[in-house]
């Protein structure tokens, strides 16, 4: 069926185009829902055959994300060796020849991948359609929105779940990618939304993540510093999500302070108030003993497990696409646009930014606490300049003015960073090349401006002969 | 009573003289002209009055209530529309958003609506947009509600934009050129929908504008500014042949 090779004459290439629009064609009647039970059904694959199907493709584990680790780095590692030695060619095959074990990994991974995600997925994705796009169109008219869309999320929660289940290293990557989703989604709010510039986050995160530690760890931890806990560990979990909010409230006060005097006018301001806000938050901490100072806060209860987490970058997705659907929301696009006009319009300039702002930073604020109760330790060290441009990379590559976009961009550069993890020093060139070529190809990110509402990724996909009749009935 | 009456007002851009002694009383219904040399200060009286400048001395009073002082904000929520000479749209928004968005002083939701999509923030958005839609429709530009401003002709977007000002329901709408930059076409187009504002929703209206035949067409009064002060005032008849006018704007072009 495929056509493959070098000489390809004109026929085989409109053929291969055919077979690719017929591909397109059929996937395009898959529903959200329908992927979402492929994907379920290839992490279940996984955790049932995956071992034995990695020892049996001679893999030393299952691949931690998806193979990408093992296919990049042996040809990372070649591209290293060959500027390394250049002219020395002995030395070049020397170390050719300790890469190749690496190397001889890769059709290993590229079969596991295949086996386990991609054809479960479409197999099980094609083969339900007509099932799922009726689950889907009776779910949307006989119950209200919400109901399909808490489906979703549980089934999106199963798959995460499984495929996390797999190990610990897997674990923790998705947490860090949830959090980093609601850091790069706030930080949005104000480089993006809102477009002033905001250097303030890492500030935000370590105001939450102190703050909520210290609560966490004074009422239910026994603890060197803090003593006896005040309350019985036992309501500790129960009161967690209580400890984030007062973190989220407490970055938002923080904020606060940030936001008055740089809010008067437009301009650079921001930016540099908020960059120096980030300095004075770390080396404060710095300076307080109490709280470890330099050397970091620890004991923290590692409350924030994988459904805890999930649920809270859900609620932060959720209050932030239905804030920037608001009209008052939509107020900071038409200040970031032109505040003249937006004051003449009856927007109260001051307030939105003001909302804006501190809505954000309530939510960075959250992410830290979630970060602290991830590592059971954190220190001040964290929440500086690395972490600023980290957040600040994600925000530009996933794209402006975009809630998809900054999912994308967290989930891309979080799995990019561990991906390239091995290269060590060389990551740190790598990513950055890699982010000045996308910001020459698109300055404002990958997903910019772009809004997905939440009924078209839910709604029923029609399939290919209904949607044949569409244009001739003159719809 | 007048709807707006500016009494005294002086502005003073450091040692530079901008506004001197500006009065004006304008009636609901009733369209005004104000027209000068360039520099003369006439956008600079709309932004006074707007709340943009604060004026150095005077008062300006709309409905019996003292304006200086207040924010853009308020004094456009207290019933002050307006537009820009260099259109000041909103240029990665919608059609839709920015009528919707001068509605922002009478939302009610507030931002617990906003965030955590009560019932109250649908119905009242749909309200909003409801509304928007039927001004779109009263303009002639709803076929293009969805589209991002940027991507439309000039003369569609001054009409976004009168659309926009109108949306905030204001009881006097100050017009900055609303023909500038429009080729015949547009222009006819645009007074009839000036004619059609007055008629329908009978607002006071302002306006500031370059072409004496739109301004002679539309105005019952005219003022004539220059170097910040009125030099002339009155009705077309008389500006069209007042010496003083002559002399500063309309006979400029053949001493120059």
């Amino acid at each position: 069926m495929e056509v493959r090779g070098s000489t390809v004459s004109p026929a085989e290439t409109m053929a291969g185009n055919a077979l690719l629009d017929e591909v397109r064609a059929q996937l395009a009647q898959i529903p959200l829902l329908g992927w979402l039970c492929g994907t379920l059904l290839a992490t279940a694959v996984e955790q049932t055959v995956g071992e034995s199907l990695a020892k049996a493709l001679s893999l030393p584990a299952i691949p931690g994300l998806f193979g990408l680790r093992i296919i990049l780095s042996p040809l990372f590692e070649i591209l290293l060796a060959v500027i390394q030695y250049r002219r020395d060619i002995p030395g070049l095959v020397a170390s050719l020849k300790t890469i190749a074990p690496d190397l001889a990994l890769i059709p290993g991974a590229v079969a596991f991948i295949l086996l386990v995600y991609i054809l479960p997925t479409l197999i099980v994705a094609r083969l339900s359609a007509p099932l799922t796009n009726r689950l889907a169109k009776w779910l949307l008219d006989r119950f209200p929105l919400w109901v399909s869309l808490l489906l979703h999320l549980g089934l999106f929660y199963a798959t995460l779940h499984l495929w996390g289940d797999i190990s610990e290293y897997r674990m923790l990557i998705l947490r860090f990618i949830l959090i980093s989703i609601i850091l790069t989604l706030s930080l949005n709010l104000v480089n993006g939304y809102m477009g002033e510039f905001s250097c303030s986050h890492p500030g935000f995160m370590a105001m939450g993540a102190y703050a909520s530690s210290v609560l966490t760890v004074l009422f239910f931890v026994n603890d060197d510093v803090f003593g006896a806990p005040l309350l019985p560990p036992a309501i500790g979990p129960f009161m967690f999500p209580l400890a984030l909010i007062i973190g989220g409230l407490v970055a938002s006060v923080g904020a606060l302070a940030v936001a008055i005097p740089s809010f008067r006018t437009r301009g650079d301001y921001l930016a540099i108030i908020s960059l120096a806000f980030m300095f004075i938050v770390k080396s404060v901490i710095e300076n307080l003993e109490i709280i470890g100072g330099p050397r970091g806060f620890m004991n923290q209860p590692k409350w924030a497990n994988l459904p805890i987490v999930f649920a809270w970058t859900a609620i932060c997705v959720w209050m932030i696409y239905n804030f920037t659907r608001s009209t008052i929301g939509k107020a900071s696009c038409a200040v970031r646009d032109d505040e003249t006009a937006a004051g003449a319009m009856t927007i109260n300039t001051r307030r939105t930014k003001m909302v804006t702002f501190l809505f954000a930073a309530f939510w960075a604020g959250v992410a830290g606490g979630l970060f602290a109760h991830v590592m059971g330790y954190i220190n001040p060290g964290t929440f500086g300049v690395l972490k600023l441009s980290e957040v600040l990379a994600m925000v530009y590559l996933g794209g402006l003015n975009s809630v998809v976009g900054s999912i994308a961009g967290a989930l891309g550069l979080q799995l990019l960073m561990e991906v390239l993890r091995p290269l060590e020093l060389w990551k740190w060139i790598v990513i950055p090349i890699l982010l000045i070529v996308l910001m020459i190809r698109r300055p404002t990110g990958l997903i910019a401006f772009t809004e997905v509402k939440i009924e078209d990724l839910l709604r029923p996909r029609q399939t290919l002969r209904s949607s044949a009749q569409v244009p001739g009935e003159g719809r | 009573m007048p709807l707006l009456q500016v009494k005294n007002m002086t502005h003073f851009f450091g040692g530079l003289r901008a506004v001197h002694n500006y009065n004006l009383a304008i009636e609901p219904g009733q369209v005004r002209g104000l027209i000068g040399p360039n520099g003369a200060g006439k956008t600079t009286i709309f932004n006074l009055i707007t709340g943009i400048y604060r004026p150095t001395e005077g008062e300006i009073i709309l409905d019996g209530k003292n304006l200086v002082g207040f924010q853009p904000y308020e004094i456009a929520a207290m019933g002050i529309g307006r537009t820009f000479q260099n259109l000041r749209l909103w240029r990665h928004l919608t059609v839709l958003e920015h009528v919707k968005l001068a509605r922002y002083s009478k939302i009610r939701y507030g931002l617990i609506g906003a965030l955590f999509g009560t019932a109250e923030r649908y119905r009242e958005e749909a309200e909003i947009e409801e509304r928007a839609y039927r001004l779109l429709e009263m303009m002639g530009i709803h076929h293009v509600a969805n589209q991002v401003v940027i991507n439309l002709p000039y003369g569609t977007q001054r009409k976004v934009e009168m659309a926009r000002a109108l949306a905030s329901e204001p009881k006097l709408l100050l017009l900055d050129e609303p023909t500038a930059g429009m080729n015949p076409e547009e222009l006819t187009e645009m007074v009839q929908v000036i004619r059609q504002i007055r008629d329908e929703l009978g607002l006071a209206i302002f306006l500031i504008e370059h072409r004496m035949k739109v301004v002679m067409d539309l105005c019952e009064t005219i003022q004539t500014l220059d170097f910040g002060e009125v030099i002339a005032e009155g009705t077309p008849e008389e500006i069209r042949s007042n010496p003083r006018v002559i002399d500063a704007y309309l006979g400029k072009e053949g001493v120059a």
